[in-house]
């Protein structure tokens, strides 16, 4: 029954893998830029939520959407000020930018909250939740399905609403696009900061479960490499299955190989991959 | 012939440091021919052939560890300098074959999560390469300033082999097919160029300097741990450097090297809590205001006589 016990765990974790990847993966399929920032946008999302329950008692589940607002407007002024100058670059040179963004935002938030480790220590715990032969902690699960529900909500409104198919139209053709009237910038703008908002609100989430520190920035930005070449590009799904199957692989691969090795696996997962099936699991071919 | 003789000449210059130079200055002097090394050989993948590789890093810890480790076992130090840049060719060549099919983003990260990878392996041998606990390395029985010259002269000495091999490479058929793959590599492929053995030649290249810097620096400092040799702006600094002094050049990357290192020294001594700050404020304005980097200024100042190389 362990074997249940740790999908369980797995799944549980593999739903926030997919909620800090999906954001990445919008980013990156349509503006074609790696946004480096991903994870430091994740650590603030979470400072957000801390300070949010520290000093004026919101709890994490609702700060979500605070942080997901602030993370919003970071983004957008971001995009329609800086990166939006060079997004038509090569990929060395709006990758390098967003590097040295991140550079200066941890260093920023180094500065402001120092590298110590915080955590949300919740007044009133949900307790722990049996489902059959499995026990989960009730936060945990809450903010699963929260984050589950959240990635749901992006590919609902990328699908019906009037911004979401312009930003779709934008990815699969950006020329076509703005003949048709699509105002591109502006486009990439609301996506940017669309990936944002995702980020601060995984943060807001993951602020109940892992300490919070800017020195945890990259290591949530590898999840969201590995998730995003696991489900493929800039779809939604995708991202949802990659994380869930990341998430899957650690929790065994921990029980099996210890802790410490689990992510020199999911790297080196990333890495097979992208020798064997560069386009994802669902991803299709030829479609860079 | 020209470019032989200004390099013949910085090199000479640079050679004297030691006679009017404190111990101080050599240090720096030392630091600025490690960053040209990994500037000029970071240019070789991403200068010449347009390939976006984070690598370095990967390369610099490898060569670290590899004379590390070995000199543990009782090598001596030129035997574990050797093998350095020979195991990071090897590497690279390996992961080369394996990772250079990809493109632009999917290269990028591949070659981004090596580092990190490697980085988690060392960390999980406590008992072969030291794990977290990191390496020490014999020190030389030679006094402090002999060391300081000593470790100067070897860091200078690889960035002119490096530098010789960039001018040869720039000029030969390899330079060229590069240059080729970068403007157009499925144009390049069909007129018969096999593109992926010239690629996983340059891979390697951009490898093996890299990994001799990476002993001699474990030599120097005789004291490594993984967060300090698999550090990601071991691979972010040389693009830097090399977007500062012109991509594709041959002097560019020892430019760059140079200015990259002066404002670190000031940001250093200033503001210490904020030098990644710095660093990536540097980059922003880099690339939105200085793409073709500083030399560019230089021809934009100058009435063109011939178009440049």
């Amino acid at each position: 029954m362990i074997y249940l016990q740790i999908a369980a765990n797995g799944l549980v974790l593999g739903g926030l893998y997919a909620c800090i990847a999906v954001g990445f993966s919008l980013v990156w399929g349509v503006l074609n830029v790696i946004n480096i920032l991903h994870g430091s946008f994740i650590v603030l999302g979470s400072y957000v939520a801390l300070f949010a329950y520290s000093y004026l008692g919101i709890h994490p589940f609702i700060s979500t959407v605070i942080a997901g607002a602030v993370l919003y407007a970071l983004g957008y002024a971001l995009q329609a000020g800086i990166i939006n100058r060079v997004v038509m670059a090569p990929v060395l040179i709006t990758l390098t930018l967003t590097f040295g963004l991140d550079l200066i935002l941890n260093n920023a938030m180094l500065a402001a909250f120092t590298a110590d480790y915080q955590a949300v220590n919740l007044a009133h715990p949900l307790g722990v939740v049996q489902l059959g032969p499995v026990f989960l902690p009730g936060d945990r699960l809450a903010a699963m399905v929260l984050a589950l529900l959240l990635t749901m909500l992006l590919y609902r409104l990328l699908r019906d609403s009037r911004i979401g198919r312009a930003i779709v139209a934008v990815r699969m053709d950006r020329d076509a696009a703005a003949l048709m009237g699509v105002e591109v910038p502006r486009i990439n703008a609301i996506t940017f900061a669309a990936g944002a908002f995702m980020a601060g609100a995984a943060g807001a989430l993951l602020s109940i479960i892992f300490p919070i520190s800017p020195l945890n920035g990259p290591l949530f930005l590898g999840k969201a490499f590995v998730v995003c070449v696991l489900g493929g590009l800039g779809s939604v799904p995708g991202a949802m299955l990659g994380g869930l199957v990341l998430g899957v692989v650690e929790s065994f691969s921990s029980y099996w190989f210890g802790p410490e090795h689990a992510v020199t696996l999911s790297f080196a997962l990333l890495l097979v991959l992208l020798f064997v099936r560069p386009s994802g699991l669902m991803g299709r071919r030829g479609y860079e | 012939m020209r470019t032989w003789l200004v390099l013949f000449v910085i090199v000479l210059l640079l050679a004297m440091l030691p006679l009017v130079g404190d111990n101080y200055l050599l240090r720096l002097a030392t630091t600025v021919c490690m960053y040209a090394v990994l500037a000029q050989s970071w240019n070789f993948i991403g200068g010449l052939a347009g390939y976006p590789s984070f690598a370095t890093a990967a390369f610099f810890g490898i060569g670290a560890y590899t004379s590390a480790i070995m000199q543990n076992y009782g090598a001596p130090i030129v035997l574990g300098w050797g093998s350095a840049g020979l195991v990071a060719m090897i590497f690279a060549a390996f992961i080369g074959g394996a990772i250079l099919h990809l493109r632009g983003h999917y290269f990028a990260i591949a070659s981004l999560v090596l580092a990190e990878m490697l980085r988690e392996i060392i960390n999980g041998m406590p008992d072969f390469a030291g794990g977290g606990k990191g390496l020490n390395l014999p020190i030389l029985p030679i006094s402090v300033t002999a060391q300081a010259q000593f470790f100067f002269y070897a860091m200078l000495g690889l960035a002119l082999v490096c530098t010789a091999t960039a001018i040869v490479i720039h000029r030969s058929k390899l330079g060229f097919s590069l240059r080729c793959i970068q403007q157009n590599e499925d144009a390049a492929n069909i007129l018969g160029l096999n593109t992926y053995a010239y690629k996983t030649a340059a891979f390697s290249l951009s490898a093996v300097f890299v990994g001799f810097a990476g002993a001699i620096y474990a030599s120097w400092v005789s004291y490594i741990e993984p967060p300090d040799v698999f550090d990601v702006l071991i691979s972010v600094k040389p693009m830097v450097m090399v977007l500062l002094g012109g991509l594709g050049t041959i002097f560019g990357p020892a430019l760059g090297a140079l200015i990259l290192l002066a404002f670190e020294e000031v940001v250093w001594r200033n503001f210490l809590t904020l030098h990644a700050a710095a660093l990536g404020l540097i980059i922003v304005v880099l690339i939105l205001f200085l793409p073709n980097g500083v030399l560019s200024l230089w021809n934009d100042w100058l009435p063109r006589k011939k178009p440049a190389r």
